[in-house]
């Protein structure tokens, strides 16, 4: 691939192929283009991530005191467990793939993802299968309630919200596996000339090799669910002695899945902080290529250290003492690319805008995360800790100060490209500081509890563990709120903030920023009415035959059938879930897939 | 980071001063809910009573030690930096980005530093799975939402249910010291011998945790893992099962006593005979009173915590046994039912079967309260000779 | 039109909106949540998969209907070539991980579970149980035949890289340019496909009524059934894809050059194959 088409459509005429191209709601349902999706992703993320925080608010809520006073036990394990689901599946994960969608074609110059239409459909999964998990919240039993592990016999015995469980993961695998596959072949497949693979920048190296583990990985995991739904449903023994199987069989498998999980949900946020900290140190990256030798290391000893998770299974002691090696040299990388990003500030020129905090925020906070889980791998200290609010301390701090802030940070020094408009500064530093202030007090004094010996995963406590967990929930309504700094600093900026100039961060480097001059970038600071219009003529430089666009009807007959849809739902959870209300459900659902049958069939 | 003298858990309960290195959080929080000024009492592991956990409490303090080194080393640098190389101090920016020595030293030293934690770790880990040659030998078993206890050596055993009352964790009465910590009869060890634990399950998958002895151990269905212990001193320690296992996982308290060698002999010497006592006589026939009773008990203590106390269950999850067609039915049916639990697709549901839990009188006099109770007026009256001739 | 400054214009597909993937999106929601419906007993369940699976296939015929299309107008130049390429290649390792997942379970229950069930320090629980392969585990008492190997396995062996065989020489002939001998050995491969699927139904049929042997056949039953029924899944789409292709055969699609679809069901056909053969040695003969 040569050049970017993208620009070939300045002074080109574009009315006679407006036609064809949906607009309103349609045109975001439809879309093939990457910055399209990668919007929708990233805002579906951040919809997961107020839900999934509003059911951490209930467990802090719960928690706050000891004894029970707001939800049932039950229901408490359910919170936590879709809590768990919610952020890793619906708000993280999603989040990396928006930025993706967003930069890796820009930064590589490419002129789109290499599967556009495909794209659409990993994105467009995601919806649905976040429906699936909530809506197991009203069906008879609740929802999962095993904790976000699914571990089996619990998970074996509880009801249909389990299996609905069971198949959103596998759509959400699906969705992962094609949009990974999306993001390697455009990497490998579509960079410019002249931009090999050790130049292009961090941030793709880092999706380059998150999209591996994504595909190696998430199989196993639908594996490892697929055999859950057999075992609760026809009668196997996978994870029953009873029949020579194993529950520590599903929990192998799992973690198989789940420790490159963590790092896929934490590589992109390297690359983040790796574009963000050289700009604003305006020094070139320390340590490059070291730098894509750690993420690689990282990525090939992931697969080997998950049974780091089960140290209290009652494995050998050669399996305890092998995992704990190999779980403990992960450090050594880490600690390659942390003492990168020091050396890049070195003797910098350094300015600290919002991307540049939240950027130190998540060097300084990783690392206690990082250093906790490097307590925890230590066998022995871990059989006092596991299974202890000391990791969920650890896992906090590398996820919310660490991928979060960092994709903070990433929104905040991408906005002015995506949306041609400026952030404020000052809510950007508020967000920062009331975050990073409110996160210590949530999640530091875990530390504390979990030494204690609070175990994880439970509604009630004894008293002597009520001081800190006080002063947590306190921090985690104050966390929430600042949030909302976030949510209104986005909305600001895109509505009404001052047009972002032409080179943003003056120290930026990369192909997506470095030359505005150039055609494709211009179009970044255009209004976005007029930035379609040229895409829609560039999108099609041979004559294809067209589909019929979408009109005022179809999006009002969607419209009320979403609407139906949604009565169904609520039909469904006050019936109890009974036939009736999955009737109404489903008739919603067949009508809204007959209209967009019609909508298509009807050429 | 001193450790301190070793107490029972519940004795660590005086107010602590505030440990240093807490001061700058804590006054944060001083600042922002005074009445949070007492937080900091607990930053370490509990204080240990056995060798293992002493191990592993020095073990947790020197690696944290280490680790706090490295990280005030690192951060020193960068925040020096963020100090003296910004813009707004003039500072130029170099442009230096890559030193092939420097990067070669600051891999080999982490992974040094490493080694220095690996080792003690691994002689730890060797010294914890050492289960030769034990003094005396429990079985633990843990079940939806109880442990129990038996003494393999001495042929008896018994369960232990949480002791605090629904009052104080639902109706906000005041919540007495061990709150959730407590049961009605706890696990009694000799201090100084050495006690093998054999780790098991009935249901779903536990984990008989209890920190102060360094001992977390899953205990999973259809498996029996071993663990050992060996206290130094008597004492009352506590812990809870650390395995989430459905919804009453937070109230599956462990109590285990450690009494001097004198002390055990005495408990086990009444033990065996109050065993023995209970033991009742098969053939005796039994009168509806007491059987209710007697039933009322057994509900309680082991069938309360799904059907509820009213018999009503949950919507959706336990059926309601007030009404219940098996439960007014033929009484083999809800004998059976109760014997061997309710199986669907071959798996087994949460109804489990009870019939290596509960004596044939226990099974007879919690069916004869079922069907006696709330809205079920069958009249009938069950005989452990019954249930004795349902089982096989 | 602007043009780089090699003069050769820049270009690559990139399609125009599209209403199928949103399409695809409802059915599988439909199915999922009719499945779930299904397997608690909820008289909907049946009939929602169904309706799932009908805008299923609604959504296939449509969007590869889309991309035929696309290809047989030209529009994918080699770098789309590539990426499909790089795409399927990806896919299938996506797959190998699948069946990475099952084939790991089955070595966990052989070497590890197993053996351990039957060890000393399992008598409390299990007193009488003697561990060895096949087994039910040490509860089920259910007495049932292993599969053998010799028979149905091996012949279906055989019919399945005899097909690998004739697909092969189906794709020389495409790149030769003999259409016919195209047809004819991709029908024979497609054939063998169907055979293989015949013989397997059959055998499954012959377990469960005659050797006792089925999903609920303690570990030995579900590893064998999850593997096999997988496998013969796979089989089933791949025998679907090279008949999709035989029917584009028939209607004169493909060239010498230009002819990916083709081989990528060709490369999805030997990863079936290649799956069958670790069956074979691992799940019928060891
Ligand atoms: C983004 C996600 C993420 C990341 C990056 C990590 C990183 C690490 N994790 Fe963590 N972990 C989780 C997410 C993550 N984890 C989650 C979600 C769980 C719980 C799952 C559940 O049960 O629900 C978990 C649980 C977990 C456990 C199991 C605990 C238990 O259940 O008992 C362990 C045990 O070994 C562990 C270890 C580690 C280690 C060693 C690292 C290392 O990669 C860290 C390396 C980093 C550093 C060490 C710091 C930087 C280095 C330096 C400054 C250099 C100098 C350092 C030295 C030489 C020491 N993690
Ligand atoms: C990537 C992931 C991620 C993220 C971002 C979070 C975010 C948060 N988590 Fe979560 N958490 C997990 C992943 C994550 N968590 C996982 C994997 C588990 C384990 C689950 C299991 O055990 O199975 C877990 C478990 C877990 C527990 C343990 C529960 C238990 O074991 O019983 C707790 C308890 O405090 C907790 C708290 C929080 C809080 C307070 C936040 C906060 O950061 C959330 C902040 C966000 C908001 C609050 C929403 C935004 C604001 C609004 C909507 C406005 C309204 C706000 C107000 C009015 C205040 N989490
Ligand atoms: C861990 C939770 C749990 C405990 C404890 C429990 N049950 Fe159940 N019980 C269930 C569940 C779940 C079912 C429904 C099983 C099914 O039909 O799938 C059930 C079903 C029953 C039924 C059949 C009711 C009907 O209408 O179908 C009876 C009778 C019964 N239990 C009696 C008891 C007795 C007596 C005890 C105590 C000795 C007890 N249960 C303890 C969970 C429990
Ligand atoms: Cu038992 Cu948790
Ligand atoms: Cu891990």
């Amino acid at each position: 691939m040569s050049s970017i088409p993208h620009d070939h459509a300045a002074g080109h005429g574009v009315d006679h192929e407006h036609a064809h191209h949906p607009g309103g709601i349609m045109r975001w349902i439809t879309t093939t283009n990457h910055k399209d999706i990668g919007t929708l992703y990233l805002w579906f993320s951040f919809i997961m991530f107020l839900v999934g925080g509003v059911m951490a608010l209930a467990i802090r809520a719960e928690l706050f005191q000891p004894g029970l006073q707001l939800v049932e036990p039950e229901f408490f394990n359910q919170l936590n467990t879709v809590h768990g689901l919610v952020m890793i599946f619906g708000a993280i994960m999603p989040a990396a793939v928006g930025f993706a969608n967003w930069q890796v074609p820009l930064m590589i110059g490419a002129p789109d993802m290499a599967f556009a239409r495909m794209n659409n459909w990993s994105f467009w999964l995601l919806p649905f299968a976040a429906v699936l998990l909530l809506s197991s919240f009203i069906v008879p039993g609740g929802a999962a309630s095993a904790g976000w592990t699914l571990y089996p016999p619990l998970s074996v015995q509880t009801g249909m919200g389990m299996d609905l469980t069971i198949f959103a993961v596998h759509i959400m695998g699906a969705s992962s596996i094609m949009g990974s596959i999306n993001i390697i072949t455009t990497i490998l497949n579509m960079r410019a000339p002249g931009m090999t693979m050790m130049k292009m920048p961090l941030f793709v190296w880092t999706w380059l090799i998150t999209a591996y583990l994504l595909i190696a990985v998430m199989p196993v995991l639908a594996g490892a669910v697929t055999m859950l739904l057999t075992d609760r449903h026809f009668g196997t023994s996978f994870f029953n002695a009873a029949g020579g199987g194993d529950p520590v069989l599903f929990q192998h498998i799992f973690w198989f899945f789940g420790h490159p999980e963590v790092y896929i949900m934490i590589l992109p946020s390297f690359g983040i902080v790796s574009t963000i900290i050289p700009a604003f140190a305006r020094k070139p990256l320390f340590g490059y290529a070291s730098m894509v030798y750690a993420t690689g290391s990282i990525a090939i000893l992931s697969f080997l250290v998950w049974a780091h998770h089960m140290f209290t299974v009652g494995m050998p002691a050669a399996g305890q003492v092998f995992f704990m090696y190999v779980t403990m040299l992960i450090a050594v990388p880490t600690a390659v690319k942390v003492f990168n990003w020091v050396a890049t500030m070195w003797k910098g020129s350094m300015t600290f805008e919002t991307p540049m905090l939240f950027a130190i925020g998540f060097i300084f906070m990783f690392t206690v995360g990082g250093f906790t889980g490097l307590v925890l791998s230590l066998v022995p200290v871990d059989i006092v800790l596991h299974d202890t609010y000391y990791v969920v301390a650890h896992f906090h701090y590398v996820l919310v100060a660490g991928s979060l802030f960092a994709f903070f940070g990433g929104i905040y020094y991408w906005l002015p490209k995506w949306s041609g408009r400026m952030y404020d500064e000052t809510l950007g530093k508020w967000h920062f500081w009331t975050s990073f202030v409110f996160f210590n007090i949530t999640f530091f004094p875990m530390h504390f509890l979990g030494l204690a010996g609070m175990p994880r995963r439970v509604p009630d406590y004894a008293t002597q563990f009520t001081d800190w967990n006080e002063v947590a929930s306190i921090g985690a309504f104050g966390f929430g709120l600042s949030q909302l700094i976030f949510l209104y600093a986005v909305l600001k900026a895109i509505r009404s903030g001052p047009p972002a100039p032409a080179r943003p961060w003056e120290g930026s480097d990369t192909l997506d920023i470095r030359d505005p001059a150039a055609g494709e970038l211009k179009r970044i600071y255009l209004k976005r009415n007029e930035r379609l219009m040229m895409e829609h003529a560039t999108r099609r430089e041979r004559p294809v035959p067209a589909q019929r666009g979408a009109n005022m009807r179809t999006a009002l007959i969607l419209l009320s059938i979403a609407v139906v849809l949604f009565g169904g739902v609520i039909a469904a959870g006050y019936s109890g879930g009974s036939t009736a209300g999955i009737g109404v459900l489903g008739f919603a659902i067949i009508g809204f897939l007959l209209v967009a049958i019609l909508r298509n069939v009807r050429r | 980071m001193k450790r301190r003298g070793a107490m029972a858990r519940g004795a660590m309960k005086s107010a602590h001063p505030l440990p240093k290195k807490m001061a700058g959080t804590a006054a944060l929080v001083v600042a922002l809910v005074p009445a949070l000024a007492q937080a900091a009492k607990e930053y370490n592991l509990q204080a240990p009573v056995t060798p293992i956990a002493t191990q592993i409490f020095d073990l947790h303090v020197y690696i944290m030690w280490i680790c706090v080194v490295i990280f005030v080393g690192v951060f020193s640098v960068m925040f020096y930096s963020i100090f003296a190389h910004r813009k707004s101090k003039g500072h130029q920016a170099a442009q230096f980005h890559e030193n092939t020595l420097v990067e070669v030293v600051w891999t080999v030293i982490p992974f040094l530093i490493l080694v220095f934690m690996a080792v003690p770790a691994t002689r730890t880990i060797l010294a914890m799975k050492d289960t030769a040659v034990p003094d005396l030998t429990v079985k633990i078993t843990g079940s939806q939402w109880k442990w129990s206890y038996d003494y393999l050596d001495h042929g008896f055993g018994y369960y232990s249910n949480l002791k605090t009352p629904v009052a104080q964790i639902e109706e906000g009465e005041p919540k007495g010291e061990h709150y959730l910590l407590e049961v009605d009869e706890p696990m009694v060890v000799p201090a100084g011998k050495k006690i093998r634990l054999l780790i098991t399950s009935s249901d779903v998958i536990h984990a008989w945790f209890l920190p102060a002895a360094g001992v977390q151990q899953d205990a999973i269905p259809g498996f029996v893992r071993d663990d050992w212990m060996k206290f130094d001193k008597t004492g009352t320690f506590r812990g809870q099962c650390a395995k989430i296992c459905g919804k009453e996982h937070g109230y599956m308290p462990i109590v285990v006593e450690v009494k001097s060698a004198d002390d055990y002999a005495k408990w086990l010497a009444e033990h065996k005979k109050a065993a023995l006592a209970a033991a009742d006589d098969p053939n005796k026939t039994w009168d509806v009173k007491e059987l209710i009773a007697r039933g009322e008990k057994v509900y309680a203590a082991n069938c309360a915590s799904c059907h509820q106390p009213t018999g009503k269950g949950v919507a959706g999850a336990f059926p309601a046994l007030d009404g219940s067609k098996v439960v007014t039915g033929p009484k083999d049916d809800q004998i059976k039912t109760v014997l061997n639990g309710v199986v669907r697709n071959g798996q087994p549901t949460a109804m489990v079967a009870w019939k290596s839990t509960l004596s044939d009188i226990d099974i007879a006099a919690v069916v004869t309260y079922t069907r006696n109770s709330w809205s079920n007026h069958t009249g009938e009256v069950i005989q452990p000779a019954e249930v004795k001739a349902d089982r096989s | 039109m602007s043009v780089t400054p090699t003069g050769a214009k820049p270009y690559y597909y990139v399609p125009q909106p599209s209403y199928w993937p949103i399409t695809g999106s409802c059915a599988l929601l439909l199915m999922a949540f009719g499945a779930a419906a299904w397997f608690n007993a909820y008289a909907m369940g049946p009939w929602l998969v169904l309706a799932g699976f009908a805008v299923l296939l609604t959504m296939m015929f449509g969007w590869f209907g889309a991309v035929i299309g696309e290809s047989e107008h030209r529009l994918y130049n080699k770098k789309v070539d590539l990426s499909f390429r790089w795409g399927m290649s990806w896919f299938i390792f996506s797959e190998v991980m699948f069946f990475a997942a099952f084939f790991g379970a089955l070595f966990y229950v052989r070497n590890i579970s197993v053996p351990d069930l039957g060890d000393l320090g399992q008598k409390l629980l299990w007193p009488d149980y003697t561990a060895g392969w096949p087994t039910n585990g040490p509860y089920l008492k259910e007495v049932f035949t292993p599969m053998q190997a010799i028979g149905i396995p091996l012949l279906n062996t055989i019919i399945l890289v005899s097909s690998g065989g004739t697909l092969t020489v189906a794709h020389h002939a495409l790149k030769m340019g003999h259409r016919g001998a195209l047809k004819f050995w991709l029908f024979v491969t497609v054939v063998l496909g169907f055979t293989f699927l015949g013989f397997q139904a059959y055998e499954y049929g012959h377990a469960y009524s005659e050797l006792n042997l089925k999903l609920s056949t303690g570990v030995y039953g579900s590893t064998f059934f999850m593997l096999t029924g997988f496998h013969g899944f796979h089989v089933t789409i791949g025998a679907i894809m090279l008949s999709v292709m035989l029917g584009r055969a028939f209607r004169g699609h493909f060239d010498a050059e230009h002819h990916f679809a083709f081989e990528a069901a060709a490369w999805y056909w030997h990863f079936v194959d290649v799956v069958w053969l670790l069956l074979f040695i691992l799940v019928y003969w060891l």
